[in-house]
């Protein structure tokens, strides 16, 4: 391991540990602080990464490989039918418009039809690393916003692999430039042969994920080291993503289409688990790079230049996808977050003006400024998410608070919070309601807020962890939190403010699974409900019901094995830290498994139930009348 | 000193003006552990072994309900059947209550005329409690006349002040251990001895 090595990891990732904090205690999200980190790193700046950028580019585009197979993984075909309408519907609208507009614009400022063209069809990537973590931070991944930015998103990642193939086609001369170095198979190959190349390249990867990946996986898994099978699942992608190096295509659009094949497989959720952290430290590492890899002295020079051509090529897109939106039937908020949040031009672009230039079909100089216009309206993205989330919605959208402000009055009379109004929150808030107890209501899915507050509930819209967000719910004057968010992480940083904030707030908490009940209770919390726990007792009592227990009986061993599991729950929260401080969640849950497993067989309910025993009884009587 | 276990039942406390005023400063007494059985077990499921350590800690219990259709709520009843084990609170083994006191403080709509051979009810409040007193006899327990509340539905403010504080002045000697049990058991109700008491005292 050379010392460079070492001092460059050890400038990224204080960077990242850096910066990212700042940038979330600011309400930032994590994507800017990578980018802003990387900027000021940079060589414009503090110069600590300099001329070297583009190599780091090439080693965190990994990240970006990763997320791919990722993504990939979680496209189960089943989904993607679900979903084909919205996927196909919205993707063939946004970048085909987006595509043409771009193409007349860039015709029009003196461009040969086929970089017009072909920057066009770049252009209209837009990057799914960045949006895809910033609406799960958000927690808004899940609204009507998120699943059309996700189809439109899964559109342009797989039209990636056919534009892949046809730019050869619009390769202006058959000689190439081999001055760039990447010396790859296709060199010297006519564009159809490159077509053919490609697409062979593509059913090559399906077919040995299919007949050589699972079956290789299934080996791995059998001798049962966990290190082993994280180093098999990084093998396969660093393999698809050196041979499709080799061939001269993009390894991120190599490891999608692994991703994709893995995706039936058994070993789905064993890959995602191990890879995730690998992901999410490579994927920081790209934000950073992007940031350094702008290229401060070509904005200088033509700063005016860049200014319309990251201006345009925003402008352009967002008015596509605003209309997108609008076909599809977004409302105005869930429209405002699809269309600021995929406006920028994404990591695919990079990729793909890579591959543009390398084919002459655009000039050196103007592939730099496109690929700075992509870093720059990369960066900007966040900030524009961040404007619209303080400043437009605020204003335009759904309010955050109600138009009726006899705001103390209402107080008084709303003693419960609820935080989160999905399937969970919307039953606990009928229940009070049916009850008489209005409750408020915190809620970040605008649509959701809408109908709500035409039903005449209280209700305020916004991230639910903002400080100003819970003071004007009244969490001062209620007495009960009830925190329902769907995101464990959410619910859980909810509470840390809460605790912190307003400590004579009682906290109820909806955990999903037993992990997040550990958490809470580390964090101090006595009052935690599992959506594990009650439903699936009530279903298992059923069962027994339907076996032909007696009613009565099944439903005594449900109760006391919920009181059971709920102190087992406790007990194994404390044995826990004693344990290994750091173990992969996934094992974690196995190894959890197993203990509850062994200890049911202490909990036999009916051991409480002499009372209505009547065998010691029949014993007694029987012996005295034999006495007698 | 005694200590007293009152095992409350009511399914509708929050509705019945009684209970409440009798309960009312309970909680203050020292000696006195309030038990509200359906506060603890809303699901009537009953931790039975945390009901016998509280038995085991307190010498003198007290079955505190309404009457409902002559005798105690649900939940009592299921108490009764689940903590009183054979083998622990009865049978030959079954000695942990032995000689402890036990009695039911009653609150009941009816007048005491109506609970007469001759009556509405046609029947006795002791007579209804027959199973209650045997229940306790058959744990080796010293059942006591019931303290009773008549005609909860037309009491004033007054009078359940006056009853509240008589109950407290009932729980007093008990705690106290001012009492004799074979005088007590000559008495109908023990509200009859508690005014025995007063009119010795005065």
């Amino acid at each position: 391991m050379s010392a460079s090595f070492l001092h460059d990891a050890l400038i990224y990732l204080a960077t990242a540990v850096i910066f990212v904090p700042i940038a979330k205690r600011m309400g930032m999200g994590s994507v800017l602080g990578y980018l802003i980190g990387g900027i000021i790193i940079g060589p414009f700046f503090l110069g600590f990464v300099g001329e070297e950028g583009k190599d780091i580019m090439h080693f965190a585009e990994f990240g970006v490989v990763m997320m791919l197979f990722l993504i990939g993984l979680e496209l189960e075909p089943a989904t993607f039918w679900r979903m084909r309408k919205l996927i196909l519907g919205t993707g063939i609208m946004q970048m085909g418009a987006t595509t043409l507009l771009c193409f007349a614009v860039l015709l029009l400022i003196g461009f040969t039809w086929q970089a017009a063209l072909s920057c066009g069809l770049a252009v209209s990537m837009s990057s799914t690393a960045i949006v895809m973590q910033t609406l799960r931070e958000k927690g808004l991944a899940k609204t009507q916003s998120g699943r059309s930015s996700f189809a439109v998103l899964l559109f342009q990642d797989i039209s990636v692999i056919p534009i892949l193939a046809l730019l050869p086609l619009l390769a202006v001369s058959g000689v190439h430039n081999t001055s760039s170095g990447h010396a790859s198979l296709m060199g010297g190959l006519p564009g159809w042969a490159q077509t053919l190349v490609l697409l062979a390249a593509a059913n090559a990867v399906v077919l040995a994920g299919r007949f050589f990946f699972v079956p290789f996986l299934r080996f791995i898994a059998r001798i049962r080291l966990r290190e082993l099978f994280t180093a098999a699942a990084l093998l396969i992608i660093i393999a698809t993503a050196d041979l499709m190096i080799i061939v001269g295509l993009s390894p991120a659009l190599g490891t999608f289409l692994a991703g994709v094949v893995l995706a039936n497989s058994e070993f789905r959720h064993e890959l995602e688990s191990d890879i995730e952290p690998f992901k999410g430290v490579l994927l920081g590492l790209f934000f950073i790079a992007v940031g350094a890899s702008i290229n401060f002295k070509l904005i200088v020079a033509n700063p005016i230049t860049v200014a319309f051509l990251v201006f345009g090529l925003m402008a352009i897109k967002a008015i596509v996808l605003f209309i997108t939106g609008k076909l599809s039937r977004l409302s105005f908020d869930q429209n405002m977050i699809f269309t600021l949040g995929l406006s920028q031009v994404g990591e695919f672009a990079f990729v793909l003006f890579a591959f543009i230039s390398q084919l002459n079909i655009l000039s050196a100089h103007w592939t730099d400024m496109m690929m700075g216009a992509t870093a720059i309206s990369m960066t900007v993205t966040p900030l524009l998410l961040l404007a619209n989330e303080r400043v437009l919605l605020p204003r335009f959208g759904t309010k955050e608070i109600a138009e009726d402000k006899e705001t103390d009055a209402i107080d008084a009379r709303h003693p419960v919070i609820i935080a989160g109004f999905g399937h969970f929150g919307s039953t606990i808030g009928r229940f009070l309601r049916a009850n008489g107890v209005n409750a408020v209501i915190l809620d970040n899915d605008s649509d959701r807020v809408d109908i709500l507050r035409k039903m005449g509930f209280k209700v305020f819209y916004g991230d639910a962890t903002r400080l100003d967000i819970l003071k004007c719910a009244g969490a001062e004057e209620a007495r009960i939190l009830i925190a329902a968010i769907d995101s464990p992480e959410i619910n859980l940083s909810l509470v840390d403010t809460i605790k912190k904030e307003f400590p004579h707030l009682k906290i109820m908490v909806r955990a999903k699974s037993r992990l997040d009940a550990y958490e809470l209770l580390d964090a101090g919390i006595e009052n935690i409900y599992r959506e594990s726990l009650d439903t699936s007792v009530r279903l298992g009592v059923d069962t027994l019901i339907a076996l032909g227990f007696r009613k009565y009986s099944a439903v005594r061993a449900g109760q006391n094995f919920i009181k059971y599991d709920e102190a087992a729950l406790s007990k194994l929260a404390k044995h826990r830290h004693e344990q290994e401080a750091y173990i992969f969640t996934t094992r974690e849950q196995i190894e959890i498994q197993e203990q509850l497993l062994a200890n049911d067989r202490e909990a036999n309910p009916t051991l409480y139930d002499h009372a209505w025993d009547s065998e010691p009884y029949a014993e007694k009587t029987s012996g005295d009348e034999r006495g007698k | 000193m005694n200590k007293i276990l009152i095992l409350f039942a009511h399914p509708r406390f929050e509705k019945s003006k009684t209970s409440r005023a009798l309960l009312k400063n309970i909680k203050q007494v020292d000696g006195v552990t309030l038990h509200d059985l359906y506060e603890e077990y809303p699901d009537f499921n009953i931790d039975v072994e945390r009901e016998k350590e509280l038995l085991l800690a307190h010498q003198i219990i007290v079955w505190h309900h309404p009457l409902y259709m002559y005798s105690a709520p649900a939940l009592l009843k299921q108490w009764m059947d689940m903590v009183l084990e054979h083998g622990w609170a009865h049978g030959n083994r079954g000695n942990n209550l032995e000689d402890k006191i036990i009695f039911n403080a009653l609150t009941i709509g009816g007048t005491k005329e109506a609970y007469t051979p001759g009556g509405h009810n046609k029947y006795t409040i002791r007579e209804f409690l027959f199973s209650f007193e045997q229940t306790a006899t058959l744990c080796k327990m010293i059942y006591l006349p019931p303290f009773a509340v008549h005609g909860t539905h037309r009491l004033t403010a007054n009078d359940l002040k006056n009853y509240a504080s008589l109950y407290q002045t009932l729980l007093a000697h008990l705690i106290q251990g001012n009492f004799n049990t074979e005088d007590m058991k000559k008495h109908f109700y023990l509200n009859d001895w508690l005014a025995e008491q007063g009119r010795n005292n005065s």
